[in-house]
């Protein structure tokens, strides 16, 4: 986590007094947080679906001010209908300092535009990196912990992750072999969290064989030629695009209907929170129908 | 003239049969083709029945359809710089497809996909036909296909951004560019109606657009109806830009370069130019769609970007020269 100190190459110049005033404040506020512990922080603003959700999990009751309204969608979110009962944001920077935060915590693909004004106008943005990997969730929760001064629901929630996590993985001697395919033909490696969700589960990601370790896009021929047992798509957007049509080709209708189990990646697949644990408990069901 | 027929017929067959032998999963072409004709439960069948044939099928398919209605448009207005794609009919279908799959009617109904593109390629021809007029000259021509084309790629950009999928943004240049990457049998069942008919329309005119040849008052006393003509060539052009655009997105200078080619070796005949053409551009697009996957096979290099490469310099060329004979 980055708590970046208010930029002293603002604006200030010529803008109204106050943005000034504004800033003042928060060199003031951020000295004393860099003095020391400072009290948690009172009204948090969350600008990223995945913050978002490990925000809800780990806030106190009204710490958290408001959400981004991806987090109100299902499509996305693990969480929508806890979202629902926070006010949304649409991650931009006027409505966020309107707001009056005193943290923003934004994903690293967060708007960096955002990021760097909500600085200058002196509000302390908490940067949080994505997780890749199921070892990521359990420092990304306890990550959300330390910003939020909620270390100790941190720790808890994340004993219980991993705990979780534990008694679902078990030694499988073969592992099914399973692709995950996306809109244009896009496939996800094992270092990513897809591919982590499938192997806990029990499955082997096809990715690698078919040359792409790393993922990428896998062509339909390569896909109908590699057989998986099990075969994971994205779920289409309303309004079809032509990008979503692949996962609609009849190859891989044919490929159900022959012998590749299908199950569809959800909004739990989206993001390092512990709802992955539901995703992979649906994925090794799956895997056990199989055998 | 049989010679060439044979040569194009040879031309397009053989391009047809490299066609379903190149692709992502390196496959002899012996064995491929096999499992085309044969058939078993194996992964090979799949993919050669249901992902190469109908590739291959559709590049033939909108192809000759281009070729042909370039040809045609070509043959009734007397000018060898019209081109479905270049005046905005293909830009216009692809916003007729575009609508038609936003606003849920592709999904609706079967139809609603190639209807509304073909409705598009309708309006576009026909506001070409009527801004250029039958006595336009190149430029009025040009500069209507400019404005028509304009506008609709500006709505099509439009609609696209305007939609709440995520990916449809990024799909503007399919439409503009044109790919046959991962289409299946649905798509060719959709277009080959519509090309057919629009073909069928198109072809009889061969002797009324040879008639034209001597001016439209020889013509008419020929027994060509002029008007009538008019009314064929829109509808036989939209249905097949209309039928191609929906499955395959606007591909431009088909039209215009393999009319151009061709229009020595059937001694300046409208009328066998359309065949001609129609197999010409069924070639064309098999070579380009083979180009596209030999050449960058990792990614997803779109037809019309090979097909403009080779067609840009023809129509540079074309202008020289009638910008010399109107000197």
């Amino acid at each position: 986590m980055r708590v970046m100190p208010p930029g002293r190459s603002g604006p200030c110049r010529g803008a109204i007094w106050r943005v000034v005033a504004a800033a003042i404040a928060a060199v003031v506020a951020t000295e004393a947080l860099a003095e020391g512990p400072a009290g948690p922080p009172a009204r948090v603003v969350s600008m990223n679906l995945c913050t978002d959700q490990l925000a809800m999990l780990l806030a106190a009751p009204g710490q958290l001010v408001s959400v981004s309204s991806l987090a109100q969608d299902p499509r996305g979110s693990a969480m929508a209908t806890e979202a629902a009962a926070y006010p949304s944001n649409r991650g931009l920077a006027e409505e966020i300092y309107l707001l009056d935060p005193d943290l923003v915590i934004a994903g690293s693909f967060s708007t960096q535009a955002t990021v760097d004004m909500l600085r200058r106008l002196g509000v302390p943005v908490a940067v949080l990196d994505p997780a890749y990997s199921m070892a990521d969730i359990g420092d990304r929760i306890e990550e959300m912990g330390r910003v939020l001064g909620r270390a100790e629901a941190a720790a808890q929630l994340r004993a219980e992750f991993e705990a979780g996590l534990a008694a679902l993985r078990e030694e499988i001697a073969t592992r099914p072999r399973a692709a995950l395919y996306y809109a244009n033909g896009y496939t996800s490696g094992d270092r990513t969290l897809a591919g982590e969700i499938l192997l806990a589960a029990g499955f082997a990601n096809i990715a690698a064989e078919a040359g792409l370790p790393e993922g990428g896009v896998m062509p339909l021929e390569i896909l109908a030629m590699a057989e998986p047992d099990a075969l994971v798509t994205g779920r289409p957007y309303p309004r079809a695009s032509r990008a979503e049509e692949i996962l609609d080709h009849p190859v891989l209708h044919q490929m159900r209907e022959r012998r590749a189990a299908g199950a569809v990646s959800d909004s739990e697949w989206v993001c390092g929170t512990p709802h992955v644990l539901q995703a992979v408990g649906r994925m090794r069901a799956l895997r056990e129908r199989l055998e | 003239m049989r010679a060439l027929a044979l040569g194009l017929c040879g031309l397009v067959a053989a391009l047809f049969a490299v066609s379903l032998t190149v692709g992502p999963a390196e496959i002899g072409p012996g064995e491929s083709l096999r499992a085309l004709v044969m058939g078993d439960a194996g992964p090979l069948t799949l993919v050669m029945r249901e992902i190469r044939l109908p590739r291959a099928l559709l590049a033939a398919l909108v192809g000759g359809g281009l070729g042909l209605a370039g040809a045609a448009m070509q043959g009734y207005l007397r000018n060898p710089l019209a081109d479905p794609g270049l005046i905005g009919v293909s830009a216009s279908a692809a916003l007729g497809a575009v609508l038609a799959i936003q606003t849920g009617v592709a999904a609706a109904v079967w139809i609603g996909l190639p209807a509304m593109a073909l409705i598009g390629a309708a309006l576009g021809v026909g506001l070409v036909l009527m801004l250029a007029g039958q006595h336009g000259g190149s430029l009025t021509l040009i500069l209507a296909g400019i404005a028509v084309s304009a506008l609709a790629g500006a709505l099509t950009a439009l609609v696209l951004n305007l939609s709440p999928n995520p990916f449809a943004a990024s799909e503007i240049v399919f439409w503009t560019m044109g790919s046959l990457a991962d289409r299946s049998m649905s798509h060719l069942w959709l277009a080959l109606p519509l090309v057919v008919a629009g073909a069928a329309v198109l072809l009889r005119l061969g002797p009324a657009l040879d008639a034209l040849t001597l001016g439209e008052d020889a013509a008419a006393s020929l027994g060509v109806r002029v008007e009538r003509l008019r009314l064929s060539l829109v509808a036989g052009t939209a249905l097949i830009v209309g039928g191609t655009t929906a499955v395959a997105g606007a591909i431009g200078f088909v039209g215009l370069v393999i009319p151009h080619i061709l229009r020595p070796l059937v001694g300046a005949r409208p009328a066998r130019l359309l065949w001609a053409s129609a197999l010409g551009g069924a070639a064309l697009i098999l070579a380009a769609d083979i180009a596209v996957r030999v050449v960058v096979p990792e990614r997803d290099l779109k037809l019309g970007v090979l097909t403009a490469l080779v067609g840009a310099p023809v129509f540079l060329h074309l202008i020289w020269r009638s910008r010399r004979l109107e000197a």
